[in-house]
């Protein structure tokens, strides 16, 4: 499965990992629901962090979509409820 | 539904808005390949606005680590002078400039992140377009109609969802960079208003009670050397000794040497020299 991260890449995640993504995904949407910005950014960072880790990047050969995209590092819970709702992305 | 996905499916939603403008879709291709590049050159607009940023934090942090050092030498003046009052408000400055410097340091970590960020991103961005442009050249050479159409799809997607990608990392730089801008400029303010001393080389209040202080302290010492001289020379004239007036004319010229340096500037001597010579030379030729 290809899952990108915003500003970094494209990377290819195995299915044992992308079971823990989910996990860390439902503790991130949980957090984003509460308005628990520190939790927010310790769920966001663990995401990452695990992409990071278990992925494998992808080549830039590559022309193709994610499966799963995630968001930036470093940003702010706002930026995220933006994003969802399609808020400041340059249509393709 | 996570996060993930959602984030996932707003991009496939614009990405499927372009595909379904698109009439030609190798015309498409070349469109968004042109995108593309006017991406790559924003990306690298917004690494050499993060440098700009970064050296203009730097400048800062010179600038009142210069005026921390001076804040210091006038404190340990002003003690050396028993002014313990004007000590105590050098200091004082000294810390809250110090205080400034540690929120620049903090911000000039986070600016050289991002450019290193920015920059590797640039770098994939380059070699995703790079591969992109030949590519586009095959599925154009190859296309048939039905079979091309999912493979254009398939990369209009990916490309897609690289441009929505690029757009948004270029939007953060930007905002960064005003945001940053902003912070700057402030702070050029607050220096400019001599809140924490004047940076800009004219004196400040500290320096001009030192140097007040300091040039009494001469007049005094101008007195006492002047007092001195007369009571000599009353002394000599009272003795009326013709012999007794060498050893002390020699005497007085060395005193006096030892102080000149703090009323004469020094450039005084070559420069009343450059006229003579420029006469010599004159009359020589």
């Amino acid at each position: 499965m290809i899952v990108r991260i915003l500003g970094e890449g494209q990377f290819k995640v195995d299915h044992e990992a992308s079971a823990v993504l989910d996990q860390l995904d439902t503790e991130l949407e949980a957090a984003i629901d509460r308005g628990d910005e520190p939790a927010f950014s310790a769920a966001l960072s663990a995401l990452l962090g695990h992409v990071r880790e278990h992925g494998e990047s992808v080549s830039p050969e590559h022309l193709g979509p994610s499966e799963l995209i995630l968001p930036p590092e470093g940003s702010s819970m706002d930026e995220v409820r933006k994003m969802l709702s399609g808020e400041g992305l340059i249509p393709g | 539904m996570g996060v993930m996905k959602r984030v996932s499916l707003v991009f496939k939603a614009k990405a499927n808005k372009a595909l379904d403008k698109m009439e030609d879709p190798r015309e498409t291709l070349d469109y968004a390949y042109q995108r593309q590049l006017e991406n790559l050159t924003r990306v690298r607009r917004g690494v050499a606005d993060v440098a700009t940023s970064r050296k203009r934090v730097e400048l800062q942090m010179n600038q009142i680590n210069q005026q921390a050092t001076k804040l210091e030498d006038q404190a340990r003046k002003a003690l050396g002078m028993g002014r313990e009052d004007l000590a105590r408000s050098a200091l004082e400055r000294k810390s809250a400039a110090q205080s400034q410097l540690v929120g620049l340091q903090e911000q000039f970590a986070q600016l050289q992140g991002d450019e290193e960020k920015l920059t590797l991103y640039s770098q994939q961005v380059q070699a995703k377009l790079d591969a992109f442009r030949t590519q586009k050249e095959t599925i154009k050479a190859r296309y048939t109609a039905a079979e091309a159409t999912s493979r254009i799809n398939e990369a209009m997607s990916g490309i897609s969802e690289d441009m929505g990608d690029i757009g948004m990392a270029i939007q953060r730089a930007e905002d960064k960079t005003a945001q940053m801008q902003a912070r700057a400029g402030a702070l050029d303010e607050l220096l400019a208003s001599g809140a924490l001393d004047d940076l800009t080389g004219h004196r400040d209040d500290i320096q001009a009670e030192l140097d007040m202080m300091s040039a009494s302290s001469d007049v005094e010492s101008e007195m006492r050397r002047l007092r001195g001289e007369i009571s000599a020379s009353q002394q000599k004239q009272l003795e009326g000794g013709a012999n007794g007036g060498q050893p002390q004319a020699n005497a007085q010229p060395t005193q006096y040497q030892a102080q000149q340096p703090q009323y004469q500037p020094p450039t005084a001597l070559p420069v009343s020299d450059l006229p003579v010579s420029d006469v010599e030379d004159g009359t020589g030729s």
